[in-house]
This record gives C-alpha cells, sequence and structure tokens, in this order.
C-alpha cells in the first residue's frame, strides 16, 4: 500500500513534468530550438493565476483561462522579438537568447512581485480519494494533473496528425525550406506553436502550483529544467517520447527518495538518464515512433 | 512606444525623488546637520569635523541583509529593527550618534561582499550584519582580514562565530538551537518517535540537524527518520513527509526556513497526517507568507528567542515603536538587529568608542568590551558573549495559536 502511494505521488509529479515537457518537446520539434523560457513562462502563468484566483476571487476555471491568454501572449510576442530575428543563426546563438529571455523574466518578476515566496491556494476543487478503507489517498490535484495530461497529450496528437495547422507543423518540421516552397507560412506556423506551447505553460503552472504550493520568481526554473530532461528522456521532438519521459521521471525521482535516499534522488535520476541515452541516444521514443511534432 | 518609455523614465524619477525625499526626512529628524540626501555623507563628515564639540563624530555604522530575494523577510526586518534603534538612540542623545547605512545582499554570498565594500568605500566603522548564514561567512572572512567589528543579529550558523576573534553573534548558534529543541522535547515528552525533514544544502539546517540528533540520542529521544531535501529539488516534499507518517513519527522536527515548512504544512493538511511540528527561529514569518493559510500552522511550536507579545517593557516599547513606524508587527529578526545597534551602544555609553577612532581601534575596543559587558534587550535579559563571539541566553519555545505566538508552558 505504501509502495502504491508513492508510485502515485510519482506519477503525480510526472505529469507535471510531462505537462511542462510537451511545451519543451512541441518547440523543439518544430523550431529545432531549446526554448529554456519554457520553465519561467510557466512562472508568470501561476503569478496571473494567483492574482486573479487567489487575491481576486475569480472562478479557477476563469483564471487558468486568463493566464492561458496571457501566456500565449507572452510566448508569440517572445518568439516574435527574441527567436525570429535569429531563425538564421547559429543554434547557440539562439540557445543563447533563451537563457537570457529566462532570467529576463525571473528578474522582472522579483522586480513586479518581489522575491517573498506566496503561498498558492490549489484551483482544484475536487476533494481527495480514500481507498482501502482510507489506507490510500489520493489527492485531487493528482487525479486532475494526470486526467489533464492525458487528455492534452492525446488532443495534441489529433491536432498534428488531423488538421491543416498540424500537417503545416509536421511539414515545418521535416524541413522548413521545403515546408515553405510548397506555401506553408513557416513563420506562422512557429508562432502558432510558441502559442500552444505557452497556452500549455499556463495550465501546467496550475498543477505545479496547485501541487506544490510555494510561488516564487525561482519556481518554475527547477522543474523546468527536469522537463526538459524528461523530454530528452523519452525523445525529444515526440509527444508520447515526452509524456512517457515525464512520467517515468517522476516514478524513478519519488520512488528513489521513497527506498533509496531522499539526498541521492537527483543522483540517481540522471544516472537514469545518462545510461539510457547510452543505450538509446535518441531517447526512448526518439526515432521508432515517428509522430515527429 | 518611445513615448510609453518616456514616461516610465520619468516616473521613475519621480519616484527615486520622492524616495530621497523620505530618507531626508528621517535623517534630519534624527539630526539637524543633515539637509539633504545627496550630501548626508559629507554634511555628516563636516559636522563631526567642525564642530558640535558636545556631540562627536557620527560612529559610521554599516548594515547588510537581503531586502530582496528569498530571504527577503528577514532582511526587511533586520533594516528596520536598525534603523528604528538608529532613529531612537541619535534623537534622545540629542545629535548624531550613528550614521547608519544598509546595503542589498539578496542572500547571496557573492553579492553580500560586494556590499561589504561599498560599505567600507563609505569608511564604514562598525558592521550590523549580513543577515544570513552563508553570506555572513564570505563577509567575516573579510572583516577578519580588515579586523572590522562584525555583529550579526542573525547569521546563526557555528562557523560565522568561529570566522574571527571579531566577529560576534547576536542570536543562538545553529547546534545550540538544535540542543534546546532536543532537550525540550525530550523534558516536556512532545514526542516519542520523531521524524526529521532538513534542507541538507544549507548550512543552518545541516547545523541545527546534527546538533540535534547527537543530544536526541543522549536523552533517548527515538528519531525514526530523518529525511533531507537540497536547494535544486524542493518543490516536492509530500514524500518527505509521507515517510515521515510511514515511520509512525509523532512529532516532525522542522530546522528549516518558513518558505519550505509553509509547503509541509500544506502538503500535511492534504493527506491528513497531523503529528506536532516543531521548527526553529527560521519557521519565524511563517504567518507572514502571502496567501498562506494560517490555520495551518495552528499548533505549531518553535524555538525562538523573542516574542512580539512578550509582556516585559522592553519588548513593549519597542513593538509599538516599530508598528508605528513600519505598520507591522516585528519578528525576532527585528528584535535581533535592534539589540544590536543599542549594544554597540551600551559601549559608546561606557566611553569605550567614538567616531573619531578608526575601525580597527573601534574593533580592538569592541573585542574587550563584548568579552566583558551584560546586555540586556528585547531578545532576553543579562546577554553574554564568550571569547568565540557566541551569545549565551535563556531560549523561549512558542506555540502558534489563533494565529498569534504564545509561550508554550
Amino acid at each position: 500500500m505504501q509502495f502504491l502511494s508513492y508510485l502515485i505521488n510519482g506519477i503525480s509529479l510526472g505529469s507535471v513534468y510531462a505537462l511542462i515537457a510537451l511545451g519543451y518537446t512541441m518547440v523543439y520539434g518544430i523550431a529545432k530550438m531549446l526554448n529554456f523560457a519554457h520553465g519561467d513562462v510557466i512562472m508568470i502563468g501561476s503569478y496571473v493565476i494567483f492574482f486573479a484566483f487567489g487575491s481576486f476571487g475569480l472562478n479557477p476555471i476563469l483564471s487558468i483561462v486568463l493566464s492561458m491568454v496571457v501566456c500565449t501572449i507572452l510566448g508569440v510576442t517572445l518568439e516574435r522579438v527574441a527567436y525570429r530575428p535569429l531563425r538564421e543563426a547559429p543554434s547557440l546563438a539562439v540557445l543563447i537568447t533563451a537563457i537570457g529571455v529566462s532570467y529576463l523574466l525571473q528578474q522582472v518578476a522579483q522586480l513586479l512581485w518581489t522575491s517573498s515566496p506566496k503561498s498558492f491556494q490549489s484551483v482544484v476543487g475536487l476533494a481527495p480519494i480514500s481507498l482501502f478503507n482510507g489506507e490510500l489517498t489520493i489527492s485531487g490535484e493528482t487525479i486532475v494533473t494526470i486526467v489533464a495530461c492525458v487528455v492534452i497529450m492525446v488532443g495534441l496528437i489529433w491536432f498534428v496528425n488531423h488538421t491543416p495547422a498540424g500537417h503545416a507543423m509536421l511539414a515545418v518540421s521535416e524541413d522548413r525550406g521545403a515546408a515553405q516552397l510548397m506555401g506553408v507560412n513557416v513563420n506562422a506556423t512557429i508562432s502558432l506553436t510558441f502559442a500552444i506551447g505557452s497556452a500549455l505553460a499556463a495550465v501546467a503552472g496550475a498543477l505545479l502550483c496547485s501541487s506544490y504550493p510555494t510561488l516564487q520568481p525561482t519556481t518554475g526554473a527547477m522543474p523546468g529544467i527536469k522537463a526538459f530532461v524528461a523530454a530528452v528522456f523519452g525523445g525529444i521532438g515526440s509527444i508520447p517520447g515526452a509524456f512517457l519521459g515525464g512520467i517515468l521521471l517522476g516514478i524513478i525521482e519519488n520512488l528513489s527518495k521513497a527506498y533509496i535516499s531522499t539526498q541521492l534522488s537527483d543522483a540517481i535520476v540522471f544516472l537514469v538518464l545518462i545510461i539510457v541515452l547510452l543505450v538509446k541516444p535518441t531517447g526512448l521514443l526518439g526515432k521508432k515512433v515517428n509522430v515527429k511534432v | 512606444m518611445k513615448k510609453f518609455v518616456s514616461a516610465m523614465l520619468a516616473a521613475t524619477m519621480a519616484l527615486s525623488l520622492a524616495a530621497c525625499g523620505s530618507t531626508a526626512d528621517t535623517s534630519s529628524e534624527a539630526s539637524e546637520s543633515t539637509s539633504t540626501a545627496a550630501s548626508t555623507d559629507s554634511t555628516a563628515a563636516e559636522s563631526g569635523a567642525t564642530g558640535e564639540a558636545a556631540s562627536g563624530t557620527p560612529i559610521k555604522l554599516g548594515g547588510i541583509g537581503p531586502i530582496t530575494g528569498a530571504t527577503a523577510v528577514y532582511g526587511t526586518a533586520v533594516k528596520n529593527g536598525e534603523e528604528l534603534a538608529v532613529n531612537e538612540i541619535n534623537a534622545a542623545a540629542g545629535y548624531t550618534v550613528f550614521d547608519w547605512k544598509f546595503e542589498d545582499d539578496e542572500g547571496d554570498a557573492e553579492k553580500a561582499l560586494n556590499a561589504y565594500n561599498t560599505l567600507k568605500d563609505w569608511d564604514m566603522q562598525v558592521l550590523v550584519g549580513p543577515v544570513t548564514s552563508t553570506p555572513s561567512l564570505s563577509v567575516g572572512a573579510e572583516t577578519v582580514n580588515d579586523n572590522m567589528f562584525m555583529l550579526t543579529p542573525s547569521a546563526s550558523a557555528e562557523d560565522v562565530a568561529n570566522c574571527g576573534d571579531n566577529v560576534f553573534q547576536m542570536c543562538f548558534t545553529d547546534p545550540n538551537q538544535g540542543k534546546v529543541s532536543a532537550d525540550y522535547i525530550a523534558d516536556n515528552a512532545l514526542g516519542t518517535k520523531i521524524g526529521v525533514i532538513y534542507d541538507s544544502s544549507d548550512a543552518y539546517s545541516t547545523g541545527i540537524y546534527d546538533a540535534f540528533t547527537t543530544e536526541a540520542e543522549a536523552k533517548g529521544l527515538e528519531i525514526v527518520t530523518a529525511e533531507a531535501f537540497n536547494s535544486d529539488n524542493k518543490s516536492d516534499l509530500s514524500t518527505q513527509l509521507a515517510k515521515c507518517s510511514d515511520a509512525g513519527a509523532d512529532l516532525v522536527f522542522l530546522p528549516i526556513y518558513y518558505t519550505e515548512a509553509s509547503q509541509i504544512l500544506v502538503a500535511a493538511n492534504k493527506s491528513g497526517y497531523e503529528p506536532t511540528f516543531f521548527g526553529c527561529d527560521g519557521m519565524d514569518g511563517i504567518l507572514a507568507v502571502e496567501g498562506f493559510d494560517t490555520s495551518l500552522a495552528e499548533n505549531l511550536m518553535m524555538l525562538c528567542p523573542f516574542s512580539a507579545y512578550g509582556e516585559d517593557e522592553t519588548t513593549k516599547t519597542f513593538v509599538s515603536a516599530y508598528e508605528e513606524a513600519y505598520g507591522s508587527t516585528p519578528n525576532q529578526f527585528a528584535a535581533d538587529a535592534y539589540d544590536c545597534v543599542y549594544a554597540i551602544y551600551q559601549c559608546v555609553q561606557a566611553g569605550k568608542i567614538n567616531g573619531d577612532m578608526s575601525a580597527s581601534e573601534i574593533c580592538d575596543a569592541l573585542k574587550t568590551e563584548f568579552t566583558t559587558m551584560s546586555f540586556g534587550g528585547t531578545t532576553g535579559e543579562n546577554q553574554t558573549w564568550d571569547a568565540s563571539g557566541m551569545i549565551s541566553k535563556a531560549p523561549k519555545v512558542y506555540v502558534i495559536k489563533n494565529g498569534a505566538y504564545e509561550l508554550a508552558a
């Protein structure tokens, strides 16, 4: 029973990683860049919800929608201002810019909202479920996070495979130049990718902070990096890969905390990552499944 | 766009002017000789050099602490406490006893060194700071080289006092907190099976944890599990808590700061686990976390040298003056800082130091004075320091009841 409880905690943490990783992987698959500012967009989204829901008492769903709108605008603006001018530049330049944007967002948040921590009120109203005579308790946040993650993943896969915009994304991902020659608007497609990725960041922020309530300007940074690891773990660019990678990372992290050592859990997670990459350099689902977005 | 930018710039300028204005107000209240904020330094120095025979040269008191950053609650409290004490002393003496300047370190060791150098350029003679342990260690090492007297209000790591014989502490050391916590828990039979959650990447937390473990063993307390987290991996603390619960701990000892503690309390509430939570002075500030449901902190116990609800005269005067000046209730960090300035003032009154002495001369005089004197303030009576710079004072344990600290029986 204990094992089950740790496992569920792990899946919950993993779903949050997976949600964030979906954003990373979408952008990487299509724009071929690592958007290191993704974690910080999550943080901004969480602050929007904190104030809309916590301070002004807006309906939780409306707060999340508002946060999605803000994040979408932020993400598209960032792409337009910081990344698009560098589209033809070496990928290293874009990477450094993304790190710069990440710090910029953190510092701006610190100026706007100070760095004193805020306690995030959960947006999930679901009561915890008690199983086996109360021996196993699953919190509402856990259930909502897992469900949201699966729904979003399925939705994304459907979107890229069955809509014209999705097909355009696949085309840009395959070969940007050829796609442009075939009449695909590359800039619009990449903007759309950033819009979707950032809207997902808002949802991820809501669920991340509902489960782990401390909100600070640096809140998005570490989960962002972990999610990036998850995306690489599962095979970056692959949507099911990001999902699988996120969930596995969460489970490994939590089980090593539970049964090996709370101190060494990070070391173990990264050790597993190294082993997987040695055996399969493209990640778990890197090449096998061709849902490259 | 350009218009917007210039409007922003104008607004910033107006704000900074307003800020200058208020600084000028406070300093002119404190001393007639300082007219504008911009020229505070030079006028203060001139007034010392040129006249006011009865008064003497002001002593330049520097403060360092996090005004921004994750530990801003502590730094702001220390800044306010120091400012209040300096203003009170200057007003009561009728002349500028202390010239005071405070620099932000964001709780970061490197930035603290920069702040220290800025203050040295300002000709600081005595340092009251830094606030947290890690910056204090780096600044402490520098003060030894400069022979600058350093009195930290709240950096409680044992290594801070061990930096050199010029470094003194106003708060308990970490080992002392760990030891006293274990004694208190054992003597009052608060718990039989004890779980600990600590931050393995933090000197404060591990310092208390180590001393607690040693003393708990000596007192026959059973530590059923000790779980760690670190600064890079603290978003999910529910597993650590679940392990305490599974190990059957009826008391969870939390030698950590209030940010993570508030998260643990939320997680405990979600999972329905209700042990006694016992923290140290890093827990102070938990009721001020924005958005935190303070009812979750009900019955939380903490070791803390000061309470704003204390009944003695010094505390009452301090609390009401602080509330009037800053509109909030002071925490122990403000009290420690307030005491620091008064402890140095006690040496001024005794005629041991004055503003005409060099920083190094003042340091030597204060070293002798601090190790021989006894000081009473808001954080305790008859406080003394040993040669290493550690303080000895009576600890107090508080419990949170109805959203306020109450002295535990």
